[in-house]
C-alpha cells in the first residue's frame, strides 16, 4: 500500500511537469497551428539558466540561491521564447510549415549549443535540503520535491484558467483557438496574442525545466527533448487546444508511467505511455477532450 | 521531359560515380585525402546511404503526403535485426538478410495498418510514438540482444568477405552507390506507375480519390510498406558500412534530421531528397573535422565553441534555408516551383 | 459619393480563377445588394474586401487602397462583417462574443439590445447552444456594436424560418438608416425590401449594375441572371 502511494505521488509529480510543458504546447498549437518543436529548447534554457545562476551565486546560502536560480531560469525561458516568436516565427506569419520547420532547426541548434558550451554530462543542481528529505504519508516515504511539483502545477492550472476566463487577452486566445480568422475579422491583431502565448508557454516550460532540476537533482542537455516527447503525447491524448484535457492527460500519463514501471517491469512504463497514445488515437482521434484541430 | 531523357541523365550520373574508387584525384578542402582512399570512400558511401534513405522518406512524405515522424524506426530495424541475427543468434549472413527482409515487410504492414487509420497530426504522432517505443526497446536491452546504450558490434566472421576489412571499402562504396541507385529507380518507377499516380492524387486531394471509388487507405499502406522496406534495406547497408549498430539511429532526433535533409533538398522530386541527404551527411562529417581545424581554433572562443558542434551549424543553416530558400535546393534549379511546403501543410491539415 | 470602389478584382483559389476582373462601386448610405447564383463568387468578393483572401486589383475604401491589407487593419477603418456561416464562437458566451467585438470606447449596447432583446436575456449562455436564428442575431449584433462606416453582410437569412427572415429584414432596414450596407442575399423578397442598388455577378464577373427595384421588376432578367423562376 505504501508503495502504491509513493508511486501515485511520484506519478502526479511527473504529470505535473508534463502538464507544464504540454499546456504551452497545447495553447500554441491551438491558437497558432504550430507544432512547436523548440519547446524543448525552452525547457533546456530554463533548466540551464537556473543552474548557471546558482553556479555564480555559490557564496550565498542555499535557499536564496535556489530561489534566485529558479527565478532566473523562468525569466530566461520567458525572454527566450518571446524573442523566438518575434524574430523567427512572426516574420513567417501564415507560412505555417516554415514556422514548424524553423522550430525544428532551433531545437537541434539549441541542444547542440548547450552541449558545446557545457558538455554532454549531467551537472548537479543545488536545492534546499528539505526537498531531498522525505515526508511519511500512510507508511510511504515521499520525497518532498514531489509536493512542490504538484502544488506548482495546480497553481499554474488555476492561474492559466483565470487568465483565459477573466482577461481580454484570455478571451482573444480562447476565441482564436476556435477561429483565428474571425478574430481578425473583428479588428483584433492576433499577432500580439501569438507572442503572448509563446511567452506564457516559454515560462511554463522553463518552470518545468527548473522543477525537473529538482526532481532529478541534475541538469543535462537531453532533458528538454525527453520531456518534450512525453509532453507531445500528453497534448495529443488530451486534445490539442484544451487546457483541461491536457491536465487530465498529464495525470493519466504520469500515473501509467509509474505504475507500469513498477508493477510490470522497469522501462515498460515509457513503452506503455507510447502504447497508450496509439490506443487513444485509434479509439478516439480527437483526444480525451474531443477537441482536435 | 521525354521518357528516355528521364533515364539517361541519372544513368550517366550513377555510372560516373561508379568510377570514383578508381580516381586518384585529390580535392583539397572538400576531402581530407584523395578520392580513392578508404577514408574518403567511407564518407561518400555514408552520404549515398543517407541520400537513398532521404529519398525513401520523400516517397512517403513528398509523393504520398504522409508526414511520418517515425521513419527512422525502419532504418534502425534494418541495422539492429541484421546485427542481432548474425552476432547474437549466430545465423549466417544470408538467412539473417532474409529474416530482416521479412520483418522489414511485416512490421510496417502491421504498424502502418494501425497508424494509417488516422491522418494528419494524429498520424505523425502515432508514428513518433511507435519509433519512440522502438528506441526504448533498444535501450532496455532485452535478453542483452541490443547492447543497450553501448550498441552492438557485428560478428565479422559471418559477413561476406567482400565487405569486411579496410581494403574492401571500395566494395562498400559500390554497395552504397548500388543502394542509392536502386532506391532511385524503384521510387521513379513506383511514382510513375498507376498506384504511384494515385499516391500523388491522395497527396493533392484525398477526398477526390475516395469519390472515384478508390480506398486511399490501401494505397497509403502500399506506399508506407514500400518506403519502410527500402529504409530497412538501407539499414543493412549502413550496418555493413559501420560494422556495428549504434543507438543514434533510433532517436526521434534522427527522424527530424531526415526531415531536414528532405526539406533542404526539396520534396517531391526524384533527386531533391537524394541531394539533400548527401549534402547533409557530408556537411555533418566535414563540419566535425573543420571544427578541429587550424582556422577555427584561431577564432575567439564565443565563435569557436558553437562551431565545434556540427548540429549547431546545421540547425542554423536549416533555419536560414527555411527563411530564404523554402523550396529547398531543387527549387533553385527549377522553373516550376515545387510545392514542398504546401505539401507539408496539406499533410498536417488532413 | 462612393464609399467602396472595386476595380479589376481577381481572386484565385489554387488553380481556380474565381473572380475574373470584378468592377463595381458601393455608394455611401443605403443598401447595395450583391446578387448571383450559387458559386459565382459573391462570398469571395466579400472575403477579398475583408482581406481574408489574397487578391489582385484595386479596392478603394473611402480614398484608401485596402486590397491585401491585413484584415484587422481593414476592419479598424470601420468595417463590420457578418459572415455566411455566422462564425460565432461556440465556446464563448453571448456576452463574451459581444465583448470580444468591442472596438470603440463607447460600444452601442443600447442599439444592440433594442434590436435584439433576447441577447440580453441569454447573455450567459454558450453561443454554441443557441439556435441558428439566435446565432444570426449575435453575428449581426457584433457588427453593430461599433460605429462602422460599412457592413459586409453575407446571406443573413440563409437557413432561417420565414418568421426570422422577416425579423432580419426589419433589422436590415433599421441598420440601413444608420450605415452603408453591402448585402449578399439570395432571398429576393428581402432584397426588394431593403436594397437601393444591385450588382449582379456571373462566373466571376459583374454582368449588371443598376437600381434594385428596376432589376427585380424585370422578371425575364431576374430569371436569366439569377436562375430563379
Amino acid at each position: 500500500m505504501s508503495t502504491f502511494i509513493l508511486l501515485t505521488i511520484t506519478g502526479l509529480g511527473l504529470g505535473a511537469m508534463y502538464f507544464l510543458v504540454a499546456s504551452g504546447l497545447s495553447l500554441i498549437y491551438g491558437l497558432m497551428g504550430i507544432l512547436n518543436f523548440a519547446h524543448g529548447a525552452f525547457i533546456t534554457v530554463g533548466a540551464y539558466g537556473m543552474w548557471f545562476t546558482e553556479e555564480h551565486l555559490s557564496g550565498i546560502a542555499v535557499l536564496p540561491r535556489f530561489l534566485l536560480g529558479a527565478l532566473a531560469g523562468l525569466v530566461v525561458g520567458g525572454v527566450f521564447a518571446t524573442l523566438v516568436e518575434l524574430v523567427l516565427i512572426r516574420p513567417l506569419y501564415q507560412r505555417h510549415i516554415e514556422q514548424v520547420l524553423v522550430t525544428v532547426g532551433l531545437a537541434l541548434a539549441t541542444v547542440a549549443l548547450v552541449i558545446a558550451i557545457w558538455g554532454n554530462d549531467a551537472r548537479a543542481v543545488a536545492a534546499p535540503a528539505w526537498l531531498s528529505e522525505t515526508t511519511t504519508v500512510a507508511g510511504a516515504h515521499i520525497p518532498n520535491d514531489r509536493w512542490i511539483e504538484i502544488l506548482t502545477a495546480i497553481v499554474v492550472l488555476f492561474a492559466l484558467n483565470a487568465f483565459l476566463r477573466r482577461t481580454r487577452y484570455g478571451l482573444i486566445i480562447r476565441a482564436g483557438v476556435e477561429n483565428r480568422a474571425m478574430v481578425t475579422a473583428l479588428g483584433i491583431d492576433v499577432r500580439r496574442a501569438f507572442t503572448l502565448v509563446f511567452a506564457i508557454g516559454g515560462v511554463a516550460a522553463a518552470l518545468a525545466g527548473v522543477l525537473s532540476n529538482v526532481y532529478f537533482g541534475t541538469v543535462d542537455p537531453q532533458r528538454g527533448t525527453s520531456l518534450l516527447i512525453f509532453a507531445f503525447i500528453v497534448v495529443v491524448i488530451g486534445g490539442l487546444g484544451s487546457l483541461r484535457g491536457t491536465a487530465a492527460a498529464a495525470v493519466v500519463v504520469g500515473l501509467v508511467q509509474q505504475y507500469a514501471n513498477y508493477y510490470a517491469s522497469s522501462g515498460l512504463g515509457d513503452l506503455s505511455v507510447v502504447l497508450l497514445l496509439g490506443v487513444v488515437l485509434l479509439v478516439r482521434p480527437r483526444g480525451l477532450s474531443g477537441s482536435f484541430a | 521531359m521525354s521518357r528516355t531523357r528521364q533515364w539517361v541523365v541519372p544513368l550517366v550520373v550513377f555510372g560516373a560515380l561508379a568510377f570514383v574508387p578508381k580516381l586518384t584525384v585529390d580535392i583539397p578542402y572538400l576531402f581530407k585525402s584523395s578520392l580513392n582512399t578508404p577514408g574518403t570512400l567511407q564518407l561518400l558511401a555514408l552520404c549515398l546511404v543517407f541520400g537513398g534513405l532521404a529519398l525513401t522518406y520523400d516517397l512517403l512524405f513528398g509523393f504520398t503526403g504522409l508526414l511520418s515522424f517515425g521513419h527512422a524506426l525502419y532504418f534502425a530495424l534494418g541495422v539492429y535485426i541484421a546485427c542481432i541475427a548474425v552476432t547474437k543468434w549466430h545465423w549466417d549472413f544470408v538467412p539473417a538478410l532474409a529474416f530482416t527482409a521479412l520483418v522489414g515487410v511485416l512490421l510496417p504492414l502491421a504498424l502502418g495498418a494501425v497508424s494509417l487509420r488516422v491522418g494528419g497530426i494524429a498520424f505523425a504522432m502515432v508514428t513518433l510514438a511507435f519509433a519512440q517505443a522502438g528506441s526504448i526497446l533498444v535501450f532496455k536491452n532485452p535478453y542483452k540482444w541490443t547492447g543497450g546504450e553501448e550498441g552492438l558490434g557485428t560478428d565479422y566472421t559471418k559477413l561476406p568477405e567482400a565487405f569486411v576489412g579496410i581494403f574492401n571499402t571500395k566494395n562498400l562504396y559500390w554497395l552504397a552507390l548500388g543502394y542509392a541507385a536502386v532506391v532511385f529507380v524503384v521510387v521513379q518507377w513506383a511514382v510513375s506507375s498507376s498506384p504511384g499516380h494515385i499516391w500523388q492524387a491522395i497527396r493533392e486531394n484525398e477526398l477526390r480519390v475516395e469519390v472515384l471509388g478508390l480506398r486511399p487507405y490501401t494505397y497509403k499502406l502500399m506506399s508506407f510498406v514500400l518506403a519502410s522496406f527500402l529504409a530497412t534495406a538501407g539499414g543493412v547497408v549502413y550496418l555493413l558500412l559501420l560494422g556495428g549498430a549504434t543507438t543514434d539511429v533510433t532517436g526521434a532526433n534522427f527522424t527530424l534530421t531526415l526531415l531536414v535533409m528532405v526539406v533542404i533538398g526539396g520534396t517531391g522530386h526524384r533527386w531533391g531528397a537524394l541531394l539533400g541527404g548527401i549534402l547533409y551527411t557530408y556537411a555533418d562529417h566535414r563540419l566535425s573535422d573543420a571544427s578541429s581545424s587550424h582556422a577555427v581554433s584561431q577564432l575567439p572562443s564565443f565563435l569557436r565553441t558553437p562551431l565545434q558542434q556540427p548540429l549547431f551549424v546545421l540547425g542554423v543553416l536549416f533555419i536560414l534555408v527555411v527563411f530564404f530558400v523554402p523550396g529547398g535546393l531543387a527549387r533553385l534549379g527549377h522553373v516550376r516551383r515545387p510545392r514542398t511546403l504546401q505539401r507539408l501543410q496539406e499533410a498536417i491539415q488532413r | 459619393m462612393n464609399l467602396i470602389s472595386v476595380s479589376d478584382l481577381h481572386v484565385y483559389y489554387g488553380e481556380s480563377h474565381v473572380l475574373q476582373g470584378v468592377d463595381f462601386d458601393v455608394p455611401e448610405g443605403g443598401v447595395t445588394a450583391l446578387l448571383g447564383r450559387n458559386g459565382v463568387g459573391k462570398t469571395t468578393t466579400l472575403r477579398a474586401l475583408m482581406g481574408l483572401v489574397a487578391s489582385r486589383g484595386s479596392i478603394d475604401f473611402d480614398g484608401a487602397e485596402i486590397a491585401n491589407a491585413p484584415t484587422h487593419k481593414i476592419v479598424r477603418r470601420g468595417v463590420g462583417y457578418v459572415p455566411e456561416d455566422r462564425d460565432v464562437f461556440a465556446g464563448l458566451t453571448v456576452d463574451e462574443n459581444l465583448r470580444l467585438a468591442e472596438r470603440d470606447s463607447q460600444p452601442q449596447y443600447d442599439l444592440v439590445y433594442d434590436l435584439f432583446p433576447e441577447l440580453k436575456q441569454r447573455g450567459k449562455q454558450l453561443a454554441g447552444t443557441l439556435s441558428g436564428g439566435q446565432q444570426q442575431m449575435v453575428a449581426i449584433a457584433r457588427a453593430l456594436l461599433n460605429d462602422n462606416r460599412v457592413l459586409l453582410v453575407d446571406e443573413p437569412t440563409k437557413g432561417l424560418a420565414p418568421l426570422l427572415v422577416t425579423e432580419v429584414a426589419r433589422v436590415l432596414e433599421r441598420v440601413s438608416e444608420l450605415t452603408t450596407v453591402l448585402l449578399v442575399e439570395q432571398n429576393l423578397g428581402v432584397v426588394g425590401r431593403v436594397a437601393r442598388d444591385a450588382v449582379v455577378l456571373d462566373t466571376g464577373r459583374v454582368v449588371h449594375l443598376g437600381p434594385a427595384k428596376e432589376l427585380l421588376a424585370d422578371k425575364a432578367m431576374v430569371n436569366r441572371m439569377l436562375g430563379v423562376g
